[in-house]
């Protein structure tokens, strides 16, 4: 039972960190139509600003330490992500096809970039030690950076669901995601929203990769890469524009990917998550929650 | 085809053939003479790439089909072969015979499903069914695929006249059979009637099918198409390198697929060829470059990013995107004016 509970809880939190990656991806992709393949530059850029944050803060104390780089990271994401959207996004509207290539194109370039910088292989990161030791939880030691995961992405689901519908701008991305021309026709200007949903979805992506640096304990340049895939996943599985599908999407790609690679060997995690994409999009085409754009 | 459109290509192809036998010096874009072996196998590498993004052209440029999972046909060419003579210890022909079947099974099944969805839900299928196959490179079962390293193919199961420096030359002409029958079936393909519906099925798929026509079939039949020339390419690569790797296999792999083909520009005669040429070469040559006394004596700030050839290719496609809408080979084309564009956008708004 106890490692049952571990993988449980590990599951969840490495769904987690595909959540954080995806909610953005699916707001984005839910508003403007834009599959957006930077987003893993975004997540780079974030966990590279935090681990280079940190180690330029060599005498800090490791909490304050571990704080500012996170923070360092998100401000960065989120400035980097809006600023894709004015200066690259934006000049190209209406060419969805043009938008999807042109961050593909950032993708790769700034992966290269990172590559170029810092080189290839994956660094230590530094953080609180809290992390890496362990809670009992019904008879298993589950490390408390998977809770750190957990918490932070109920946090964010939370805070992204207030948003969409408590305020102003949520309810015009939210009338955007149904139907983009009423909005605009109501004369709205729906395209400071779609730099804010970029910037929210730089943040969202930034944060992954700070966590990322926590739950791996290194900064790698290709990871940005291999959990945009498993987000892009999580997205179709869980129907391209709802926040709800995606949070159940990530939760349940989390587990199978984990059950698969204790239970039957390991690596088959990964192939279980891609039929699973496959059954889900025979028998529901639209994704578990139906909304398809 | 009629005599007149083939006349150009003929003469390409006869000019190409030809490049073994000259020993000239370009100097800058080749670092040895032209008929060396370190510049016969860039070609070659080269002819092969631009072969293969023209049947990435096919799904992409002429049918509209954005597939985000070309790189998994590419490398079963690459490592079936590979495996079948080392690890299963067949013989070359038959290993080819193999490879063929799974080259028209495989994309037939996966075709037959991802095809069931369109669009963008399209893409993330293939890239899923790509990623498997990816994963199951890097995982290395039963020994075979040798994992992240790859292995060496066993050469001694490989035709002598492919095998060796001496015989880069053979490679070479290899290489520029496979780009020149590539070139004449997609030709064929998109000139006969199914290559009119596939160019239906990328301006208007609902109109198609209103006409009476199943898209899907069309679809699969390009799909397998593409998918089978694909593999035939792997096959000509996995000639040109030691051995089978896992580079092929990611997902990074499609996307230069995709990157050459925009660069070049996508469903034109020549462009996806051009494309997977020039981005071939630049590749190499820019990774030649970065270690060169012109660029290590340039300022860090400079320095530093031209080592990375794919952050120059990144940019440089990011600019094609922006400045050159229509690829490298519209450059010299008459541009629409831009007030019938602009009424055209104001139209669909």
């Amino acid at each position: 039972v106890s490692t049952f509970v571990l993988l449980s809880v590990t599951g969840i939190g490495l769904g987690a960190l595909y959540f954080l990656v995806a909610s953005g991806l699916s707001l984005i992709y839910g508003l403007m139509g834009v599959l957006n393949f930077a987003h893993g530059a975004f997540i780079t850029v974030g966990a590279f600003g935090m681990w280079f944050t940190e180690s330029k803060l060599g005498g800090v104390p490791v909490w304050p330490r571990f704080v500012l780089g996170a923070l360092a990271g998100l401000a960065v994401g989120g400035v980097f992500a809006g600023l894709v959207e004015l200066v690259l996004i934006r000049p190209l509207y209406r060419r969805h096809i043009e938008q999807v290539l042109v961050t593909v194109g950032l993708g790769l370039a700034t992966t290269a970039l990172v590559v170029a910088i810092w080189g290839n292989d994956a660094r230590p990161v530094p953080s609180p030690g809290w992390f890496g030791k362990t809670t009992t939880l019904a008879g298993a030691h589950v490390p408390n950076d998977r809770f750190l995961l957990i918490a932070t992405a109920v946090v964010v689901l939370g805070a992204l669901t207030a948003f969409l519908k408590r305020t102003r701008y949520g309810l015009i991305i939210r009338a955007g995601v149904e139907n983009r021309a009423m909005v605009t026709a109501l004369g709205v200007d729906v395209r400071r929203a779609f730099t804010l949903v970029f910037a929210i979805g730089g943040v969202a992506a930034a944060l992954a990769g700070v966590l990322g640096n926590v739950y791996f304990t290194t900064v790698d340049p290709a990871r940005g890469t291999s959990l945009l895939i498993f987000a892009f996943i999580v997205v179709v599985i869980g129907g391209l524009g709802s926040l709800r599908g995606t949070a159940a999407a990530a939760i349940v790609v989390g587990l199978v990917q984990q059950y698969a690679n204790y239970y039957a060997s390991s690596g088959l995690g990964d192939l279980s998550v891609v039929l699973l994409l496959g059954v889900v999009l025979l028998v529901r085409p639209r994704g578990l929650s139906g909304s398809f754009a | 085809m009629t005599k007149r459109t083939l006349a150009v290509p003929a003469a390409v192809l006869v000019v190409l053939a030809l490049v073994p036998q000259f020993a000239v010096d370009l100097p800058y874009v080749f670092k040895d003479t032209l008929n060396t072996p370190g510049t016969l196998q860039l070609l070659a590498l080269c002819l092969v790439f631009g072969g293969v993004a023209m049947t990435y052209d096919l799904l992409f440029g002429y049918t509209g089909l954005l597939s985000f999972g070309h790189a998994l046909y590419f490398a079963v060419g690459v490592y079936l072969v590979a495996i079948a003579v080392t690890k299963w210890h067949w013989g070359f022909a038959v290993a080819l015979l193999f490879t063929a079947l799974v080259a028209i099974l495989l994309p037939l099944a996966l075709g037959a499903v991802s095809l069931r969805v369109g669009g963008i839900a399209f893409a993330m299928v293939t890239l899923a069914f790509a990623q498997a196959g990816s994963i199951l490179a890097f995982k290395n079962p039963w020994g075979w695929t040798g994992g992240e390293e790859g292995f060496g193919t066993d050469y001694t199961k490989l035709p002598d006249a492919f095998v060796g420096i001496l015989n880069t030359k053979n490679l070479y002409w290899l290489a520029l059979g496979y780009a020149a029958c590539v070139f004449v079936i997609v030709r064929w393909a998109v000139g006969s009637s199914p290559g009119h519906v596939w160019q239906a099925i990328r301006e208007n798929e609902l109109r198609v099918e209103v006409l009476g026509l199943r898209p899907y079939s069309y679809k699969l039949l390009v799909f397998v198409l593409a998918s089978f020339l694909a593999t035939a390419g792997g096959v000509v690569y996995l000639l040109l390198q030691t051995g089978p790797t896992t580079d092929v296999t990611t997902a990074n792999f499609t996307l230069t697929l995709l990157v050459m083909v925009v660069i070049g520009g996508t469903g034109t005669k020549w462009g996806a060829f051009l494309g997977g040429v020039i981005y071939t070469w630049a590749n190499q040559r820019l990774g030649d470059a970065s270690s060169s006394h012109a660029v290590s004596s340039l300022p860090s700030v400079l320095r530093t990013p031209l080592q990375q050839p794919l952050f120059v290719l990144g940019v440089l496609f990011i600019l094609v995107v922006f400045f050159v809408p229509g690829g490298l080979t519209r450059l010299g084309q008459k541009r629409r004016p831009r007030t019938l564009q602009r009424l055209q956008e104001a139209m669909q708004r």
